[in-house]
């Protein structure tokens, strides 16, 4: 693995390759291995090493960015001259603010996000996990297919005016579809730590979904009350909050445009955006290597703020918008710069309600609704009102009077974020969930009045 | 490079592999792009490695490295070794590939202009121009434009004799204008979403482009659409232009034919597909007006989609997918011939680069244009009322790839063969054969464009592939229209 004193040298040398006013590196790599099973066999095997340096120079208010995963001297050199090329074509950028100081940089410490004991999975170690998983399908006379991965990253900032940050953590995730003849179960759960994950248990819950979702029945689409498990939520919720953005309201692309402040969703909305989460994954420091700031941005349905870059804050600040969007300042959500982007909050974490229910509490207070366990192919339909359309996937259950009837066809929704978290009758306790279509999040079951369906699939 | 792959076959071999192939890649991108008059972002960036993939005890493994010494590549070597004879622990049937002799070939991609050549001056120079032309028009709250390029040059070598070296540009361009007012954003983007135009050539495609030259035009629908009447919902006749017609062919066409996918092996992220093994030369897809092919073959054209040999040594292939609306063929690989009866694959195997297993992926995935000469103008003329979309603006569809919806980016009304109004929001939904089968009309050659996709994500770990699509604009008779507002 590359090491923060490997990572501290190669900054030394790339400096003295520069004759740039300023020089901001960003090292990123690490090893990866992923074990894909299906039709109950391991059919794809990968393992990966690789790192790379990221090199961005400033001249007089230009700056631009080369990158190569060469670490040989002369590809170091190639590189630097390569992002001061870009840079010194550019116009300079009065918005440009200095790279930040060594004090400004993100503190070590903060929760270890790093295991040995997940480092140092073997592939016979992950075969093993995947047979068990595909003896519960043949338990259960299923197939199934899935993944089972490992990865051990760094990644950190280091800046000519001192400034150096470095993390290291390792991840760990496993998925599991359980596929009968005309159904399908699906359960997907990952961590820094992988004791933490149960194949088997995984792998039972995503069978029983098969087997009780056979034999599905078509029902009408229709506005219903649908119970989303938290993947779901998720997944729905990702859409959200790349409009969360300074950035985005200078840009005026955002659904927040001129709703910051207002009373959006409903009164058992709170959300977070707090790296330090213990739940949570991610480095401490953003592409500038400033410190993610733990905000809440939304409280009890209303908007209270976004995030900013350093450069944004200053922007924001500067604009019509400034009145108008709540406190203003660097929260450390910077994406490596020069980007269109801005920033994004990536550490959402929903706070729970007072009194959570468990999904079988949610089923059994139900007359009429339908259980989700995982949405699909999700994209934006309107930016502005931020109707999203997919599909249900993987076990889609009709519920009524209290208990889960059958499985049914699978819906497309065409449906508001805006009015979903709007109509939220009932949450589950935040966990840690990972879905297909965001980034992970720790987020609860949700229980929400007049979900959109408007078509059903064949199947 | 021959020696680098040599230590890597050796030492597989020496481990136990019955076969083994290397694949070392060195990539090269440049990518600028402008945001409301100033530049957004400037990058250059490159990646070399190698990536080797094995069989052992009849199973797959594949490692790779950024590290070309010695050391590290047969290290990498014997690790894919180890990991192959870790999947053997889990396997019910032992791999067998379909044959295919070895191919020598060194090959370039076409090309008229090195993209890299022109200086990055020039190019922000007509970025900045296009941003002035969009934002020139009252209104525009939003101007992106985007240019990008890429250099490959892969080196393909097998433990059966492949000795293989392809090189290839691609290049991409394209801008979009957003418009914001009350409580609307609305967008329109030139020549197509999804950073606009991608094809296999140099800069040439750039000077094709004309971007300068529809700015002001892009501008003023994105701001008239906030004016415009929404797309009315109901059963219509439709027109599709070309480049919302590839991606109904990406989506309901290319993705279904994948084999892996009918196999069941994307089932856990991809999703698997309703074309069973029975459907093929029984399902009646489409019209007899609809012939698909997937063709890789350079004669097609400079498609992301187009190369000399997939990344498995097998030589690019023209194969009917769909032939007079009949359902005729899949994309397939070595290792899944022999499901559909074949002895040879179709050479469709593609991985993102040095670092990812090739997958069975689409070439050019492309609907033949009609042979009755028929303009898009003609097409029109020739509808009683319709609705005619343009662009793509949202896309998705079923895990096995039934149910769609697009939404479009800007709609027209059609009544008695002329536009009458602009629509805003156009939507449409329906189930893929039927869709298909409801094609009454395309038009021929010279309205048939070929799109590049350069955004296809598949598989796991999730890889990015470029594809390409070849449209004529086409009509589609009682389509559900309007959905996607619908209750919302």
């Amino acid at each position: 693995m590359l090491t923060q004193d490997q990572a501290a040298a190669i900054f030394r040398r790339l400096r003295q390759y520069s004759t740039a006013e300023e020089v901001e590196v960003y090292f990123y790599g690490g090893k990866s291995a992923l074990t894909r099973f299906a039709n109950n066999t391991i059919h794809q095997n990968v393992a990966e090493e690789n790192y790379g340096v990221s090199v961005r120079t400033v001249f007089g208010g230009r700056t631009a960015r080369a990158t190569t995963n060469k670490l040989d001297e002369e590809s170091l050199r190639r590189v630097v001259q390569a992002s001061e090329a870009l840079a010194k074509v550019q116009q300079p950028d009065p918005d440009l603010l200095p790279v930040p100081s060594a004090g400004e940089g993100a503190p070590a410490g903060g929760p270890s996000r790093h295991f040995a004991s997940t480092a140092a999975i073997t592939p016979e170690a992950r075969a093993e996990a995947v047979k068990k998983i595909v003896g519960v399908a043949e338990k259960h006379k299923l197939t199934t297919a899935g993944i089972f991965s490992t990865s051990d990253s760094v990644d950190g900032v280091f800046n000519s005016r001192g400034l150096s940050t470095w993390h290291t953590q390792t991840s760990s995730e496993i998925s599991i579809t359980m596929l009968a003849t005309d159904s399908s179960g699906w359960q997907k759960a990952n961590s820094p730590d992988a004791r933490n994950l149960d194949a088997v248990s995984l792998a039972e819950i995503a069978a029983q979904k098969a087997r009780d979702s056979a034999r599905p029945r078509e029902i009408a689409p229709g506005k219903y009350t649908v119970i989303l498990e938290p993947a779901a939520v998720l997944d729905m919720a990702g859409f959200m909050f790349w409009d969360f953005a300074g950035s985005a309201i200078l840009d005026q692309r955002s659904f927040l445009n001129g709703r910051v402040g207002s009373k959006l969703f409903g009164d058992n909305i709170n959300i977070w955006d707090d790296v330090s989460h213990p739940l949570q994954s991610g480095a401490p420091h953003d592409g500038e290597g400033t410190p993610r700031q733990r905000l809440q941005l939304v409280e009890n349905g209303v908007v209270q703020r976004l995030v900013y870059a350093r450069a944004t804050a200053k922007k924001v600040q500067n604009s019509e918008f400034k009145d108008h969007v709540g406190p203003i300042a660097p929260t450390g959500h910077g994406f490596l710069l020069p980007n269109e982007m801005g920033e994004a909050p990536m550490n959402i974490v929903f706070a729970g309600p007072q009194n959570p229910k468990s999904l079988e509490q949610m089923i059994a207070s139900t007359e009429r609704g339908i259980l989700v366990t995982r949405l699909w192919y999700i994209r934006e339909v309107d930016p502005f009102e931020k109707i999203l359309t997919g599909m249900t996937r993987d076990g889609t259950f009709y519920v009524e009077n209290g208990k889960v009837q059958y499985g049914i066809r699978n819906f497309r929704f065409n449906q508001s974020l805006i009015q979903m978290f709007s109509n939220v009758d009932e949450m589950g306790a935040p966990v840690r969930a990972s879905g297909e279509e965001s980034f992970d999040m720790v987020a609860p079951a949700m229980k929400v009045r007049d979900f959109n369906f408007t078509e059903v699939t064949r199947f | 490079m021959k020696d680098i792959a040599a230590w890597a076959l050796n030492a597989a071999a020496l481990r136990g592999a019955t076969y083994a192939d290397a694949r070392i890649v060195d990539d090269r991108t440049r990518a600028l792009s402008t945001k409301n008059g100033k530049v957004g972002s400037a990058s250059d960036s490159e990646s070399l490695g190698m990536g080797i993939r094995v069989i052992a005890d009849g199973a797959w493994g594949f490692a790779a490295s950024d590290d070309l010494s010695r050391a590290s590549v047969e290290a990498t070597a014997a690790q894919a070794v180890e990991i192959a004879k870790a999947s053997a622990r889990v396997q019910t049937d032992p791999l067998r590939l379909a044959p295919e002799k070895p191919a020598v070939a060194d090959w370039i991609a076409p090309y008229q202009i090195d993209p890299f050549s022109i200086s990055v001056e020039q190019n922000i120079a007509l970025l900045l121009q296009v941003d002035a032309e969009l934002r020139a028009v009252k209104g525009v709250t939003l101007a992106e434009t985007n240019m990008n390029f890429r250099r490959e040059e892969q080196w393909f070598y097998s433990s059966e004799g492949a000795d293989i070296h392809q090189t290839k540009f691609s290049t991409g361009a394209g801008y979009t204008a957003l418009a914001f007012a009350g409580n609307e954003i609305q967008k329109r983007s030139y020549p197509n979403s999804f950073g606009g135009q991608w094809q296999n050539k140099g800069y040439e495609l750039i000077e094709e482009l004309q971007l300068v030259e529809n700015a002001r035009r892009i501008g003023e629908e994105a701001v008239a659409l906030l004016q415009a009447d929404q797309c009315p919902e109901g059963v219509f006749p439709i027109i599709l232009d070309s480049s919302q017609l590839g991606l109904q062919i990406h989506e309901s066409v290319g993705h279904p034919i994948e084999l892996d996918r009918v196999l069941g092996m994307e089932a856990n992220f991809a999703g698997t597909s309703f074309l069973t093994l029975d459907k093929l030369r029984s399902l009646r897809y489409g019209s007899d007006l609809v012939n698909v092919v997937a063709d890789a073959r350079q004669e097609h054209g400079p498609g992301l989609g187009t190369f000399a040999y997939d990344d498995e040594g097998v030589p690019a292939q023209c194969t009917p997918i769909i032939s007079n609306g009949l359902f005729t063929g899949y994309l397939s690989s070595r290792e899944t011939a022999h499901a559909i009866g074949e002895n040879r694959s179709g050479g469709t195997l593609r991985a993102e680069s040095w670092n990812r297993l090739p997958i069975i992926r689409m070439t050019n995935i492309s609907i033949l244009p009609g042979e009755t000469p028929l303009t898009l103008e003609q097409l029109i003329a020739s509808t009683d009322h319709g609705i005619f979309m343009q662009t793509n603006r949202s896309w998705s569809i079923d895990d096995k790839r039934y149910n769609f919806q697009f939404g479009t980016e800007i709609g027209w009304e059609i009544k008695n063969g002329k536009r009458v109004r602009m629509l805003k929001n156009p939507s449409y939904s329906g189930i893929t054969t039927e869709f298909w089968n409801s094609m009454d009309a395309i038009c021929s050659r010279d309205e048939w464009i070929l799109w590049g996709t350069p955004n296809c994500g598949k598989g796991q770990p999730q890889q990015v592939m470029g594809t390409g699509h070849g449209a004529s604009p086409a009509r589609f008779r009682a389509v559900k229209v309007g959905t996607a507002y619908k209750g919302s």
